[in-house]
């Protein structure tokens, strides 16, 4: 079983429903990532994804825009990110998901990219640009090396869709909560709830939800509606780039920790 | 001068692109989950709509009395005999004349019918991403003329380049939004239309404007536009009684050079040539030259030729044409190249501006900035050529909007 398998398992055994925070690597430095990492593990992350910044960011809204764009600015290359996540894994209980865009993996080439991420100890891989009918080339190979593919659904997918996706998908499924980018917004739209339902009828893999939790009261609402997950990325994002480092790593904590106690039983 | 004959593993033009929306290994469709159901509709429709009577008769109609087509095939006579061979023999040189379309470029043959075809999808919202502005102006135009809300996405470097398009869009009732974001160039304002698109697919139509983008765009765009050769090949038959020996069109997003190479990617003796722009030079970093310097990749939806860097970031694109400022190329040229089907060279800015002026002087018309990447290329090509054989440059664009650019870099303050 995989790693992150196991991670909604013991969640499950313990009717929990997972937190999985987002930061952008390399914003506003490395080191900082790796200090967020250790933070969010510590403050009730059950899960961590990782958002490897990349130049055409097309799924995501200004907040993790701007993120990359810094992060790219201040020269975050792919091998360091890897390096330093490959540094500080082994102590952390979360498991890491990475969050990448396409072209950086096929510019480095499908095996050779995966076997980096097993090497620094990554557990999962989202790629947002990447949907059901181009990704069988990265699928087997990532199961391969215990790394698993999580696909998205979203609320413009077909029932048909849906089903096919929920099959192909490695770890969890991650349902997009709106029709648009990431971001932070005011509310949840309720076909959530209806989406969620769907999902269910055709999957027995826990389901996370994403794009636009921002607020312990999203993360509850999804909790409620039957979700496994929360994923939560921009109001993150946000905080952790707001002051300095040090006011930023003290926000994420104690929104990790609201977060956390919004989705306990 | 030699042809290539196609390599025997290549798709015929009626497969192209497979069930997948490959050429070859190129194209595909790489965009967020929420847009594959709006890919799948506009497919559909287009596959309903594209032999349906009604529809191709609404098109013809406008594309006749609104667009003016067809567009002329012009003899330039004096482009001509500046590169004839002492012994009178040398190129006979031919425009396709797509700047005469209404709006001043062949931008409006997409934009009509994806209108067209957008009203039937009951769509009643249109975005668009452009560049040198002239998609967008064709797609104002197409909004003004049936009614429809209009959001052209722009890059605020391009805003002010193109100011006279902005005010032409704006002028028409459609909304033009600054993206900042990036170089504020094309590249940023594709991105954010398509983010635009991720928010609103349930309303709102994409008019892409070129040959690039996600499957089923580039197959699209490209039929679209193929009524430029689709007229070319009649017009020859009609002048000589036979085919053009080499086609010559710039390349950005390439939608221009597909519409004229299309209906002669059959046809192995005809040779065709894209022109990308090499900027400062394709050995500097300020340069455009996709095909002859990219590697393969992923850039909005589609796997093609790309400007990157080492570790798989876009790098920004530079060419004193707007419209050619694009790190990408559509995929079915990146396929043209590798099955060694057509040729792909760069001219610089340089040799741009050379030529906007040349065709000017020779020929009273003013080119756009883009096309004349292609005029520019005659002079590498025409000394290499024997004979008399018939050059057909698709003259895609007026340049009205590059005067005060070109003004700037002929009289530098």
């Amino acid at each position: 079983m995989s790693v992150i398998s196991q991670c909604f398992e013991s969640l499950q055994a313990r009717s929990q429903c997972a937190l999985i925070p987002f930061i952008t690597a390399g914003d506003p430095d490395l080191e900082t990532t790796a200090q967020a990492l250790r933070v969010l593990n510590k403050s009730g992350a059950d899960l961590i994804e990782l958002g490897v910044p990349y130049s055409d960011p097309l799924a995501d809204g200004p907040v993790i825009q701007a993120a990359a764009t810094r992060a790219l600015q201040r020269g975050t290359r792919l091998e360091a990110v890897l390096e330093m996540v490959q540094g500080i894994s082994p102590t952390l209980q979360s498991p890491i998901i990475c969050f990448t865009y396409y072209n950086p993996i096929i510019n480095r080439g499908i095996k050779p990219f995966l076997q980096q991420l097993a090497q620094a100890g990554v557990a999962g891989l989202v790629v947002p640009d990447l949907p059901l009918e181009e990704a069988t080339d990265l699928l087997l190979p990532a199961s391969d090396l215990g790394i698993d593919v999580t696909l998205l659904v979203a609320p413009t997918s077909s029932s048909e869709r849906i089903a096919t996706i929920a099959r192909q998908s490695q770890g969890f499924i991650y349902l997009v909560s709106v029709t648009g980018v990431t971001g932070i917004r005011s509310g949840l739209e309720a076909r959530v709830q209806v989406l969620l339902q769907q999902l269910r009828q055709v999957t027995d893999k826990p389901i996370g939800v994403g794009f636009g939790i921002s607020q312990p009261e999203h993360a509850r609402q999804v909790k409620d509606w039957g979700a496994d997950a929360a994923v939560v990325g921009s109001a993150f994002v946000k905080r952790l780039a707001d002051g300095t480092p040090q006011q930023g790593l003290q926000a994420i904590t104690e929104f990790c920790h609201s977060l956390k106690t919004a989705l306990l039983p | 001068m030699t042809t290539t004959p196609l390599s025997p593993n290549s798709q015929s033009t009626a497969q192209r692109p497979d069930t997948l929306g490959r050429f070859g290994r190129f194209g595909g469709k790489y965009v967020p989950e929420t847009l594959m159901p709006a890919l799948s509709e506009l497919e559909a429709a287009y596959q309903q709509y594209r032999h349906d009577p009604a529809f191709q008769q609404e098109l013809q109609q406008l594309l006749q009395d609104y667009v003016g087509r067809a567009t002329p095939l012009y003899f330039a006579e004096r482009l001509t005999a500046r590169y004839a061979q002492p012994d009178g023999t040398g190129p006979q040189i031919y425009l396709k004349r797509e700047d005469l379309n209404h709006t001043g470029a062949h931008k409006i043959n997409n934009a009509l019918a994806q209108v067209l075809l957008a009203r039937r999808m009951g769509k009643q919202r249109i975005i668009a991403e452009t560049g040198a502005g002239q998609h967008g102006v064709a797609t104002a135009t197409v909004c003004a003329r049936f009614g429809l809300a209009c959001v052209i996405y722009m890059g605020v470097h391009d805003m002010e380049r193109q100011s006279l398009n902005v005010f032409r869009m704006r002028l028409m009732g459609a909304e033009v939004r600054p993206v900042a974001a990036g170089t504020g160039t094309l590249k940023d304002a594709t991105s954010e239309a398509i983010r635009d698109w991720v928010t609103n697919v349930e309303t709102t139509h994409y008019i892409l404007g070129s040959v690039a983008g996600p499957h089923p765009y580039p197959m699209i765009v490209r039929d679209f536009q193929a009524v430029i050769g689709q007229e070319t090949r009649a017009q020859c038959q009609e002048k000589w009684g036979g085919l053009p020996d080499i086609l010559l069109a710039c390349v950005g997003g390439g939608s221009n050079a597909m519409g004229l190479f299309h209906e002669f990617v059959d046809e192995p003796s005809v040779r065709l040539i894209g022109i990308e722009a090499a900027g400062e030079g394709v050995d500097t970093e300020k340069h455009a030259a996709t095909l002859t310097q990219g590697r393969v990749g992923v850039l909005h939806g589609a796997m093609s030729y790309l400007l990157q860097d080492e570790d798989g970031q876009v790098i920004e694109a530079h060419s004193v044409s707007a419209g050619l400022d694009y790190p990408g190329v559509g995929p079915e040229h990146s396929y043209l190249k590798d099955v060694e089907r057509a040729e792909y060279y760069s001219v610089t800015d340089q040799q741009a501006l050379s030529a906007f002026k040349r065709l000017s002087e020779l020929e009273g018309i003013i080119p756009a900035l883009e096309t004349a990447h292609a005029i520019a290329y005659l002079e590498t090509l025409c000394p290499q050529l024997g004979g008399t054989p018939r050059i057909v440059i698709n003259c895609s664009g007026r340049g009205d909007k590059d005067v005060q650019t070109v003004a700037k870099f002929l009289n530098p303050a």
